[in-house]
């Protein structure tokens, strides 16, 4: 198993070494001179000056070069400044990367825990009335994109009702109450297709495991349905589960960009979304490797918890 | 379609894929819809109605707040949403297919160096790398976008290929064409491809859908087309401003929206299951 775990290793550096340069190529290869964020362009008369301004911070020298600075840097967490803010890119980071992390948390905990019961309800009563509802429900949630649910539910709970405030955002630091009232809509826009999908998920599993003799077994034994389904059911599912949420890791970092939008929250997408408008090279490369290094990390941890929990994987491989 | 060969459509199935059959009519030939609104006029400049209007007899879904015709603004931003998924699906599908069905059927070093390709540009996620790649470009017509988000799209596909080559070339009867000496490039295009083709098609349907959810994100996020050509992403965030006013110009594009993501969705999976039925039976 070690040499597995290695390789796995191996191969989650190497893809973020990629990640990394394909970002920075991205961002130095398409329009946009860097040499204009520093000098304001009706400065750049002066030829001499801005050669050597060029020279010093390196803009003359090959990419490849450019990038073993940025890479050699960002090994040791400078991701250089903003050219908006002039705030170091990862201060910036650490400021909003909390307001993100608890946007999906959230999300993805009231997602499991309402998915988890719904599906097994679904695949206990397969093909009824309730199951029927319960997937088509599951069905309609995959088609509702998350600016669709956010707008919506700012309207109704918002503006109609005036229960929760439509947008802005309230550290923890602020008090729970006030922290939680700002985070339930944005988390329940983008927790609808989430859902959706770890229903679907949940219900086909359990379905499969209802087949299998130990459950038929356990049923003989004259254990309880409720005993049965989530202690002998769910169990085997939930690896399942884990493996999709992390696969869904990448769609929901993508959500929380336009819901922090949306919202106007101060987290990392919206910074991300800012950054782009302002053109914000640096901070763009920052945030974009932050969150492709979040997704494969987490990618990356899935097959690991996989691959313990579950012995036929390791022989697989 | 052919491969919906497998069972019988619910009623409700049809209804799905009815909508997506007008949807594409309507955005083809919305240039010759009688009595269709031009999408860019705008009535109030010329004393010619209000903006925000409620639904009417002249308006049918009402006006949005630059006075424009809603309905007319929906039917020619399906054409950015349908352009967008279709260049999206025939990229994929072609690219993603045949490199896809190569590598899986090859294997070999051809393989695992198209597939470390295929993983990195996986590793961002959809939206993320949209936006910078769509921002960075700085121009964003129609053309660019479809381009865009159809070069994005073909590492997806060329993953569902693979996995369908893998377990297409363990076949007997690919077995039996290289026994009797069949040259590789026949057996790729005579036996592994076509077998491939059935999951990619029900992939490029389910596809198409995410598609046009993400077109969505991108367009209301204000990373879309141009104003003032319509797409439905834009007019929701269009619509954003004026909500307490009225909350029409927004409910519109987003019904439009998720009834053709759901259409989409429920048709694709009834071709999985006719499938599913069809290769069980094999």
């Amino acid at each position: 198993m070690l040499p597995f775990i290695a390789k796995r290793l191996v191969r989650l550096v190497a893809t973020l070494l990629a990640v990394s340069f394909l970002t920075f190529l991205l961002v130095n290869l398409l329009p946009g001179d860097a040499i204009n964020a520093l000098i304001p362009i009706d400065a750049q008369q002066d030829r001499e000056f801005v050669e050597q301004v060029r020279e010093e911070w390196g803009l003359n020298d090959p990419m490849i070069v450019r990038y073993g600075r940025w890479l050699g840097d960002a090994v040791q967490g400078n991701f250089g400044d903003s050219i908006v803010t002039s705030r170091t890119v990862s201060s910036e980071i650490t400021h909003r990367l909390p307001v993100t992390a608890e946007l999906m948390i959230v999300t993805v905990l009231f997602s499991v825990m309402l998915a988890i019961p719904l599906g097994v309800m679904a695949a206990y009563r397969e093909g009824s009335r309730v199951d029927q509802v319960i997937s088509g429900m599951a069905q309609l949630f995959l088609s509702i994109p998350g600016f669709v649910a956010g707008l919506l539910m700012i309207y109704i709970f918002a503006m109609k009702l005036g229960w929760l405030p439509a947008t802005g955002w309230n550290r923890f630091s602020n008090g729970l109450l006030d922290n939680l009232k700002t985070v339930i809509l944005p988390a329940l826009s983008l927790a609808l297709i989430e859902i959706a999908v770890y229903t679907r998920v949940v219900r086909s599993d359990v379905m499969n495991t209802l087949q299998e003799n130990y459950v038929l077994s356990a049923r003989a034994k004259g254990l309880g349905n409720r005993y049965i389904l989530f202690r002998h059911c769910l169990r085997p599912s939930s690896l399942t589960l884990i493996t999709v949420v992390g696969l869904n890791i990448g769609t929901l970092l993508g959500g929380t960009v336009v819901v922090e939008f949306l919202f106007a929250m101060p987290g990392l997408g919206k910074r991300l979304l800012d950054a782009i408008f302002q053109r914000d090279f640096m901070m763009v490369q920052g945030i974009t490797v932050l969150i492709a290094t979040i997704y494969v990390l987490v990618n990356t941890a899935v097959d690991l918890i996989y691959m313990v929990v579950d012995p036929r994987i390791r022989k697989a491989d | 379609m052919a491969a919906g060969t497998g069972s019988r459509m619910s009623f409700f199935t049809r209804i799905c894929a009815g909508w997506l059959i007008v949807i594409v009519l309507g955005a083809i030939f919305a240039d010759l819809i009688p009595g269709l609104k031009d999408p860019n006029y705008q009535g109030f400049l010329f004393g010619d109605g209000a903006t925000n209007e409620r639904p009417s007899w002249n308006h049918l879904m009402g006006t949005d707040n630059n006075s424009r015709d809603i309905l007319a603004r929906i039917v020619y931003g399906a054409r950015v949403s349908l352009v967008v998924s279709m260049t999206a699906v025939v990229m994929g599908s072609v690219f993603g297919g045949f490199f896809g069905a190569l590598v899986g059927f090859v294997r070999g070093k051809t393989d695992a160096t198209i597939m470390a390709a295929v993983d990195v540009i996986l590793a961002f996620p959809g939206l993320v790398l949209l936006l910078t790649v769509v921002t960075l470009l700085g121009r964003r017509d129609l053309m660019v976008i479809a381009a865009v988000v159809g070069f994005l799209s073909i590492p997806p596909y060329t993953r569902v290929a693979r996995a369908t080559a893998l377990a297409v070339s363990r076949r007997e009867f690919v077995m039996a064409a290289r026994a009797i000496g069949t040259r590789k490039r026949t057996i790729l295009f005579r036996e592994i491809i076509p077998n491939c083709l059935p999951t990619l098609m029900a992939f490029a349907l389910v596809n198409a859908a995410v598609i046009i959810l993400l077109e969505g994100a991108l367009a209301f996020l204000g990373l879309s087309v141009e104003p003032p050509t319509a797409s439905w992403g834009n007019m929701v965030n269009a619509a954003r401003v004026d909500l307490t006013i009225n909350v029409w110009p927004a409910i519109w594009p987003s019904l439009a929206l998720v009834f053709t993501v759901y259409s989409l969705n429920n048709v694709g999976d009834h071709l999985r299951r006719s499938k599913a039925v069809r290769s069980a039976a094999l």
